[in-house]
């Protein structure tokens, strides 16, 4: 693994399961990557500080309160009222398949719901990696559409 | 931002860019850029290792003496640093999840967090450290901490570049031969010995202050504290503030500067690998490849 990248991993609002947050990282480490993980219960604000201040290349988000709908679009929006248009956002939990667009149109990248192959997040993290128009500030709107 | 000049980032980050701070650091850590590129040799900083072994409560403490500079106004600079796996080069960095002070938006501005693995080559981290630590100091952050894991070599190295270094130890870690065996107690400035509420906390300093008597030289303290209750903070924080460091432990850290440049000029010559395979097939004996890496 020639390409080291910063990961923050994050637990927004107010639900305590992380284990499918804390499997992620675990994967992604494996792969080669520096990930830095939140904890739980993190508000917007601390998540996009976070990732300012490591100056991580991705940010993903892990919800399985019902809140992603709220969540993950005002951290998108704090991110690029940071300046922070480069970084790829991605997410997972519990996200009903019928919240996939509004999540999409708001700049979440991908989103990998229970039983994804972890694999298959890797995949994403190597394309999105060189691709522009991946960051969360870029227009387009974007979709990783699989391995 | 990618891709500005060290120069343009450290004047952003000067002028209080977060963001430029973060990026001019990435780009120190991975050797695109130098402090070297924007030092001003009248910027003065001071740096304080902490560490100790896994589980003491390093973080908690860390996070009591962030939030207590901060609401003195003093801005603080932690550089957290986690080992990478040996195994994928990757690295699993948690240190913020204990830290709560960052959080607090009225001290939010004078804390800043940096998570930092040690990667593959273990010579060079202690060296980017220092530079990362001088970046730091030249971007207006006048106090930078370093938290590291106090076991293993590199780990010690890694605490040898701070000025001051403080070892934090706790209740139930064996006796004291076990502490000595880490090799920190002699490079250890002040000794906190966290978790006073717990059973066998004060047998442990006693063990340690005992341990430290044999000593030629003026041994560091050893202080009780309890980053739970409070207690002996308030007055290992007046320590912290003016800490004076000790005739051995200047020495130790001298000799562990020195054995990294010695092991970075080895690791980082040319040829290091090829005359580690000859090595290994028996072709030159070590004092040969010495000659070698030694010269070039």
């Amino acid at each position: 693994m020639d390409r080291v990248l910063r990961i923050v991993v994050a637990k927004p609002g107010l639900d305590g399961h992380d284990r499918g947050a804390k499997v992620v990282a675990r994967a992604l480490r494996d792969a080669g990557h520096e990930v830095i993980y939140t904890g739980l219960r993190r508000t917007p604000k601390q998540i996009v500080d976070a990732v300012r201040d490591e100056d991580a290349r991705f940010l993903g988000l892990s919800s399985l309160s019902g809140a992603h709908g709220h969540l993950f679009p005002t951290i998108c929006d704090l991110l690029r009222e940071e300046g922070l248009d480069d970084v790829v956002v991605f997410g997972g939990g519990i996200i009903p398949d019928e919240d996939h667009a509004d999540l999409h149109a708001a700049g979440v990248r991908a989103i990998f719901g229970p039983g994804t192959p972890t694999g298959d997040i890797n995949a994403f993290v190597l394309d999105a990696a060189d691709r522009e128009e991946a960051g969360v500030g870029a227009a387009g709107g974007w979709v990783w559409q699989g391995a | 931002m990618r891709g500005a000049t060290p120069a343009s980032l450290h004047a952003e980050a000067v002028a209080g860019s977060r963001r430029a701070l973060a990026r001019l650091l990435s780009d120190v850590e991975d050797g695109r850029a130098s402090p070297k590129d924007f030092d001003t040799p009248e910027v003065a900083g001071r740096s304080l290792a902490i560490t100790g072994p896994p589980g003491v409560g390093k973080s908690c403490l860390i996070d009591h003496m962030l939030r207590a500079w901060a609401g003195e106004g003093r801005r603080t600079a932690l550089l957290a640093v986690d080992p990478s796996s040996s195994l994928s080069g990757g690295a699993l960095l948690g240190d913020r999840i204990r830290l709560t002070s960052p959080d607090e938006p009225d001290l939010a501005d004078r804390i800043y967090v940096r998570s930092i693995a040690t990667r593959r080559a273990t010579g060079s981290v202690p060296t980017v450290l220092g530079d990362l630590v001088r970046t730091l100091h030249l971007c207006g952050w006048e106090q930078v901490l370093i938290e590291t894991v106090g076991a293993g070599q590199s780990e010690v190295r890694c605490a040898a570049v701070a000025d001051r270094i403080v070892l934090i130890e706790g209740p139930a870690r064996g006796d004291a031969v076990q502490a000595e065996k880490a090799g920190l107690l002699e490079l250890a400035d002040l000794i906190l010995v966290n978790k006073s509420d717990l059973d066998g906390a004060a047998r442990h300093a006693a063990e340690l202050r005992d341990a430290l008597s044999l000593d030629a030289g003026r041994p560091p303290e050893v202080r009780l504290v309890s980053a739970k209750t409070k207690e002996g903070l308030e007055e290992a924080m007046a320590l912290l503030n003016d800490l004076p460091e000790r005739a051995g432990s200047s020495r130790a850290r001298a000799r562990e500067r020195l054995a990294n440049a010695v092991e970075r000029h080895l690791t980082g010559h040319d040829d290091y690998e090829s005359m580690l395979a000859e090595i290994a097939s028996g072709r030159r004996s070590v004092e040969e490849v010495m000659e070698v890496l030694w010269r070039g």
